[in-house]
């Protein structure tokens, strides 16, 4: 039976897009923030394009932080896009402005160090070996757009569970592409516009659900 | 590892159909834009951009369900640009499906849209347009280079420098730039323009106008370009993306 995705509706500009690449990968999808859907929901896809604080905005006004919180402790799949990524973090600081995120992962999101923002096209990603995300798309090319990132990753686990899975890319400086992280998942890059492996990647992810 | 060089067809759209030729074989419909969008993502380009050139602002429905039909199909960006004039057009744009919206004109006589459009939607949505010319009698900039509106015809004054850097620090996301000195000529893109830009602006570049054979792409790069537009000798299937990938690769870009 085709997976129900639930593509989290806080007002964020690309909804329609995640919504299609999905219909596209197999799924059924509702664009909601109806709290029984998106708690019912196999998957839960939080996008988000714009600034940190203004997705932040948009996540408090649908209770968007406590959807998520309630979907991880209970090992219920969650996938963020771009700034949808972003927020999983401890904070994000854009024109120095500081703002608080999702804090499920420590570290801080802040601007890449390069020639030319926003990093703008098509990126390699560096893929770890274990990878379910990547699996058969490893050497491919994904669509980023962004001018700050996750530059550095410091959660471990003591080995009681399993070891987040960090795919790196670069662009200036080294950043994080993607995680995963038992039921939460995440891409800098934009699936849903990086073709047919950003198709074959949410494939893969529909999978686990 | 590094991003790739962009290749990227532009489609002038006029009341729902793609005109200037186009002439893929084995198409059924040459001036439908959806399918000719479907074609050249087979193709390999990194992105698309539609330039809604329809006149009537009446057929401005016809371009939104032509967006929205190229996106349910398409998963690569999908810049539209093209009679721009509002926050609402954007708004409206970006929910029929568009990924980034070109604003050209608007922005000359307005510059806080720049602004407005960013604030709401951030600056990954905006691609700032610039007809660039060089100065003709009667009229000097400091960069040489003056914008211009109505496709090259009439001249505002107005340093295209100057106007692409005050773009960047309102909140453009990238600046595609139109040559109009090399517009047509099929002679090469105009790479001191290129050049006199990438020097003053940090955000990318996507250079337009001038490309006529597989040669004139690499320059365009080397001289700052992080993408480069083709229509004509596109669509009359000239040259193809494939042949022009491999003539960047050749010369030591990184494509896709």
């Amino acid at each position: 039976m085709s997976p129900s995705v639930a593509v989290l509706d806080y007002g964020s500009g690309n909804l329609h897009s995640a919504q299609r690449a999905l219909e596209r990968a197999g799924a059924v999808v509702t664009v909601t923030a109806d709290r029984d859907t998106v708690l019912a929901a196999d998957g839960l896809v939080v996008p988000g394009v714009g600034a940190f604080a203004a997705v932040m905005d948009g996540l408090r006004a649908v209770k968007g932080g406590e959807l998520i919180g309630r979907r991880l402790a209970g090992g219920r799949p969650v996938l963020g896009i771009c700034v949808g990524m972003q927020v999983m973090f401890d904070h994000g600081v854009e024109h120095d402005v500081d703002t608080e995120g999702l804090a499920q992962w420590p570290g801080v999101v802040d601007q890449l160090h390069a020639d030319v923002l926003p990093h703008m096209g098509w990126n390699t990603v560096d893929v770890p070996a274990d990878s379910r995300l990547f699996s058969g798309i490893a050497d491919q090319r994904f669509y980023f757009v962004h001018s700050y990132a996750a530059r550095s990753w410091t959660l471990h686990t003591d080995g009681r569970t399993a070891e987040p899975l960090v795919t790196w890319s670069e662009h200036g400086e080294r950043f994080v592409a993607a995680v995963e992280n038992g039921p939460l998942t995440a891409t800098q890059f934009h699936p849903e516009k990086s073709g047919d492996a950003g198709i074959a990647l949410l494939e893969n992810w529909l999978r686990t659900l | 590892m590094s991003v790739a060089v962009r290749v990227i067809p532009c489609l002038d759209v006029d009341a729902g159909r793609v005109v200037k030729g186009v002439n893929f074989k084995d198409l059924r419909d040459a001036g439908d834009p959806v399918e000719l969008a479907a074609r050249y993502n087979s193709e390999g380009a990194d992105e698309l951009v539609f330039l809604d050139i329809t006149a009537s602002s009446g057929d401005r429905s016809t371009t939104y369900d032509i967006v929205t039909r190229t996106a349910e199909q398409v998963f690569i960006p999908l810049t539209v640009g093209g009679g721009v004039r509002s926050v609402a057009d954007v708004d409206a744009l970006l929910r029929s499906g568009a990924d980034k919206v070109g604003v050209n004109t608007a922005a000359i006589s307005d510059p806080e849209l720049l602004n407005a459009i960013a604030d709401r939607f951030g600056v990954q949505v905006l691609v700032l347009s610039i007809d660039a010319r060089r100065c003709q009698e009667g009229t000097t900039t400091e960069s040489g280079f003056e914008v211009t509106t109505h496709g090259g015809r009439r001249g505002t004054g107005i340093d295209a420098l100057q106007w692409a850097v005050e773009a960047a620090d309102r909140g453009a996301g990238e600046i595609l730039l139109n040559s109009m000195d090399a517009d047509g000529t099929k002679a090469g893109y105009d790479l001191p323009l290129i050049e006199l830009v990438r020097a003053n602006v940090s955000i990318p570049i996507i250079a337009s106008g001038g490309a006529g054979k597989l040669a004139d792409f690499a320059p365009a790069v080397e001289a700052g370009a992080d993408a480069v537009l083709a229509a004509s000798v596109l669509h009359f299937g000239e040259l193809g993306i494939a042949d022009i990938k491999r003539s960047l690769t050749d010369a030591g870009c990184v494509v896709r």
